[in-house]
């Protein structure tokens, strides 16, 4: 793990690059990470995200400033923006049912080609999708998903990068923080190594690659 | 007694201590307020806790302490968070015993749509389509009719939620299940008539020798 800040962090994100970006309509998101990526232009992204937030919050902000060309979610239903750009054709959207979103995210960063979920079978979710019967059982064959670059917002991060989440912000952050080349954290406190308990780390250090230095 | 508080107070008996339960939004969200307090239920928001408790006084909300809207709520004593691979992991695994979800059509096969409509609301299906694939027992709590319309239909004319038929379907007006895949009327709610439920319902329905009144 390297400490750095916030400019230099975002500044290693290419334009078109994909992003996995942490949160639950805005709760639990890199939001300072969020508004730099803002502020540089990072545009033509392919952000893979829970939901659309709102506009003004959390990954609202991107669609805010059109910096998203696809977006793969599972609700997009409060963020009016989203829905316009999409109806507009300016975002390709590709919605996903929820617990087939992390699980997808899941298997990227655990090694696995896809999951078998029965969710979606017969609805318009499986169109194109092969399906595979096991014990009697019709199954969806749901592939991994993973990005370039996972952005993730912990509660407390160790000087070796080791994180614990709070409450309902841990949502799809410590899903991500596995399932991306390179991961870039905020945390709220930055914390001497220790003052989070061995057993008590839910993200391990080294999965870490950069951890943002308080501004 | 409105449509709504009929609907959540009779969903409401279908809960047993012990459960592990998940409300969606809109009117299975109005179900909590009716849970007698003897009954100790475990309720789970899908952003990841289980125990959640009522709306936070004023000022005492925790910015990341919120339901699957993202608006602020409280936890139980004995509550606990986790991610949302556990969190769809007990959806989907069948270790949620019931889930109450809001409607746009059933069938009468007790097919479910309830997540776009074509061409006018495409939100996206959220936790929807796990939630009728593996919980334990699938709930819809809605208005029979909508405009006149009625929700209870011969076939979903809207996109499919899942092709597991739910378990049953409480309305203002009655409770109708799905034994052998047909939708059967077992209640009726207070001073609504068998023949009233009927005449406002678009499926065939299957009607038992004894149809009793709604117990709220």
């Amino acid at each position: 793990m390297r400490a750095v800040s916030v400019e230099e962090a975002v500044a290693m994100i290419p334009a078109g690059a994909s992003i996995m970006v942490g949160g639950f309509m805005g709760v639990g998101t890199p939001e300072r990470l969020l508004d730099e990526v803002v502020r540089q232009s990072k545009s033509r992204l392919s952000l893979i995200s829970n939901d659309a937030a709102v506009p003004g919050k959390g990954v609202g902000k991107l669609f805010d400033a059109t910096l998203v060309s696809r977006l793969t979610a599972s609700h997009i239903g409060l963020n009016p923006k989203v829905q316009q750009q999409m109806l507009a054709n300016q975002i390709a959207v590709d919605l996903v049912p929820q617990g087939t979103f992390v699980e997808r995210i899941r298997a990227g960063g655990c090694g696995l080609g896809g999951v078998l979920t029965p969710t979606g079978v017969g609805t318009s979710v499986a169109e194109g999708k092969r399906q595979i019967e096991v014990n009697g059982t019709t199954f969806l064959l749901e592939t991994a998903l993973r990005a370039q670059f996972a952005l993730v917002h912990a509660f407390l991060a160790d000087y070796l990068g080791n994180l614990t989440y709070a409450l309902t912000a841990r949502n799809f952050n410590p899903v991500m923080a596995m399932a991306a080349d390179t991961v870039i954290v905020t945390a709220e406190h930055i914390v001497p190594v220790g003052v989070i308990a061995p057993d008590h780390v839910v993200t391990p250090a080294p999965l870490v690659d950069y951890l943002i230095t308080n501004g | 007694m409105d449509g709504q508080t009929i609907i959540a107070r009779r969903v409401a008996r279908e809960l047993h201590t012990g459960d592990l339960v998940n409300l969606g939004i809109g009117i299975p969200t109005l179900v909590a307020n009716h849970v007698p307090p003897e009954l100790k239920v475990f309720f789970q928001s899908e952003n990841g806790l289980i125990g959640t408790g009522p709306i936070p006084e004023q000022g005492m909300a925790h910015p990341l302490l919120t339901d699957a809207g993202g608006r602020p709520i409280s936890a139980l004593p004995g509550a606990c968070t986790f991610d949302s691979a556990m969190s769809f992991g007990l959806i989907r695994g069948g270790h949620v015993d019931v889930t109450v979800l809001g409607g746009l059509q059933v069938d009468a096969h007790g097919h479910l749509a309830n997540w776009m409509i074509p061409g006018k609301m495409v939100p996206g299906m959220g936790g929807a389509m796990d939630l009728v694939s593996g919980a334990k027992r699938v709930i819809v709590a809605m208005q029979h009719a909508a405009k006149g319309k009625s929700k209870i239909v011969a076939k979903c004319t809207l996109p499919l939620t899942s092709t597991r038929p739910v378990s049953m379907v409480v309305t203002d007006m009655a409770v109708i299940a799905f034994p052998e895949g047909r939708a059967t009327l077992l209640e009726t709610a207070p001073g609504v008539s068998i023949a009233e439920v009927v005449a406002v319902t678009e499926a065939e329905l299957v009607i038992p020798d004894t149809v009793s009144e709604m117990k709220l």
